[in-house]
């Protein structure tokens, strides 16, 4: 035993003490970054929001401090009597001359059951081919009437809500309350999605819930609720925590969506997309009446000037052009045919008055003509004693045949 | 079209869309006259005005399952 010097060192004070212990359990290698087990107990979350609790075995305690910031962080919340793995370092509470786990997180010892739980069931549903493509339904585009199945109070209804009635507030949105975490979550979902489809037929049922543990997840990796799922007449859009997080609800729905958001994205379109095909279409029927109005006028003008053409007016212009040439070319025959008459009516009197006796007496010429009047043309028609008529140009006298 | 006898203002968005695209494409499409094709503009254009409005002024209905009859939703907060 080492006796204590008759010439002591000078004293450390308690802070002295502690400091130098706190600084050799942190820079310990092991210490400083390890999960511990163990079971809760005096568990307290005062109003600083830091987590006291122990954690036991069967022999020995460990007191732990969780700091605020990290325990907001916790998707599970210890209770006392819960078996959990804490993650932190070891260090000191200088002021109470305590080592400590100063933990940064906590998760229950049973997660890794829980897993091997969700493999097995996983394997199981999908050997029965609940999980096959060709079961998927589609998600109709313009759904009327959308079910969603959650819990009445939690973020994931007030977010769909606030995503329906941005995007397509025409639709009519029935919700089917349910507990979503805890013993009763399961019976409320199966609940939930059976009556929608019986009392409400809605286009489209939501599934959804906001991020949590694996354990507030749990109901959605439960055989019934998978199968229910499958069973519901309206397509199913699952939005089931955080993007990361899959569960067999999600694999049986038709549609798997990373949050209760995208979940209501996906059962709608988006009404700012709608008003700007809509305004497209008015353009498009804007121009297209213009065109076909265009094309009318084209057609139209056409028609009235092959119209123009044909009609009466246009007879009645050729005719009297017709008409005027008819009457030009028969003036022209019939002045021509007065002066061919005229010569030829010359030529008949030049003969005409040569032809005329008158004119050969006057020459010197004598007409003969017997007692009958006859005209004596030959010597055959007189014999001697015959009386004679002798007419010369001014006037006639008798003559006896003397001989012949 | 037994359709176009319903009025514009009784339509589902869903049905008036339909017919509003319908009539889009006819126009494109058809040889018609120039009554069908004002009368065709003519209903397109209501369309259109009927869809916006319906879109611009619904109001989401939330409605709450309680047994088998839908209750008006109240928000439980």
């Amino acid at each position: 035993m080492v006796q204590p010097s008759l010439f002591p060192l000078a004293a450390w004070t308690v802070t002295e003490v502690n400091r130098y212990l706190r600084d050799l359990l942190e820079s310990d290698y092991n210490l400083g970054d390890l999960w511990v087990q163990g079971e809760i107990s005096n568990f307290s979350r005062p109003s600083s929001g830091h987590i006291y609790f122990t954690l036991k075995d069967e022999r020995a305690a460990l007191r732990c401090v969780m700091w605020r910031n990290n325990a907001q962080r916790l998707a599970y919340l210890p209770q006392d009597g819960d078996s959990v793995e804490a993650h932190g370092s070891i260090s000191v509470y200088e002021a109470g001359g305590q080592y400590q786990l100063y933990a940064d997180t906590i998760k229950p010892i049973g997660e890794g059951a829980l897993y091997q739980e969700f493999l097995r069931l996983k394997a199981k549903l999908e050997a029965e081919g609940l999980f096959d493509e060709a079961r998927k339904r589609p998600i109709p585009p313009w759904p009327k009437r959308i079910g969603i199945v959650t819990s009445p109070t939690g973020a994931a209804l007030r977010d769909m809500l606030n995503t329906l009635r941005r995007r397509y507030p025409l639709v009519e949105v029935v919700i089917a309350p349910s507990p979503v975490q805890g013993r009763d979550a399961p019976a409320g979902i199966i609940a939930g999605l059976r009556d929608l489809n019986r009392a409400a037929a809605p286009d489209v049922i939501l599934l959804a819930r906001g991020g949590g543990s694996i354990e507030d997840l749990w109901a959605f990796n439960n055989e019934g609720v998978a199968r229910a799922i499958a069973a519901s007449e309206a397509p199913v859009i699952t939005g089931v925590g955080h993007e990361t997080d899959f569960t067999i609800a999600d694999f049986v729905a038709d549609l798997r969506a990373p949050t209760p958001t995208a979940a209501a994205e996906l059962a709608t379109p988006n009404r700012d997309d709608l008003l700007i095909v809509l305004d497209e279409a008015r353009q498009r029927s804007i121009q297209l009446i213009h065109a076909g109005i265009g094309d009318q006028r084209w057609r139209l003008n056409e028609l009235a000037s092959r119209l123009r053409r044909l009609s009466p007016e246009a007879h009645i212009m050729s005719d009297r052009q017709r008409l005027d040439e008819l009457s030009h070319r028969a003036v022209t025959f019939l002045s021509h045919f007065i002066e061919m008459q005229r010569a030829h009516l010359d030529a008949a009197g030049q003969r005409l008055t040569d032809l005329n006796p008158q004119t050969v007496l006057a020459r010197g010429y004598a007409l003969v003509s017997n007692v009958d009047g006859y005209n004596v043309r030959s010597v055959k028609q007189v014999k001697a004693g015959d009386f004679l008529n002798v007419r010369v140009s001014d006037g006639a006298f008798g003559v006896d045949v003397a001989e012949r | 079209m037994n359709k176009a006898l319903i009025p514009i203002a009784e339509l589902t968005y869903e049905q008036a869309f339909a017919q509003l695209e319908n009539i889009v494409n006819t126009l494109e499409a058809d040889e018609q006259t120039l009554d069908e094709i004002l009368a065709k503009f003519e209903r397109g254009q209501a369309l259109a005005r009927h869809c916006a409005t319906l879109l611009e002024g619904a109001e989401l209905k939330v409605k709450q399952l309680s047994g088998d009859e839908l209750a008006d939703f109240e928000p439980g907060r």
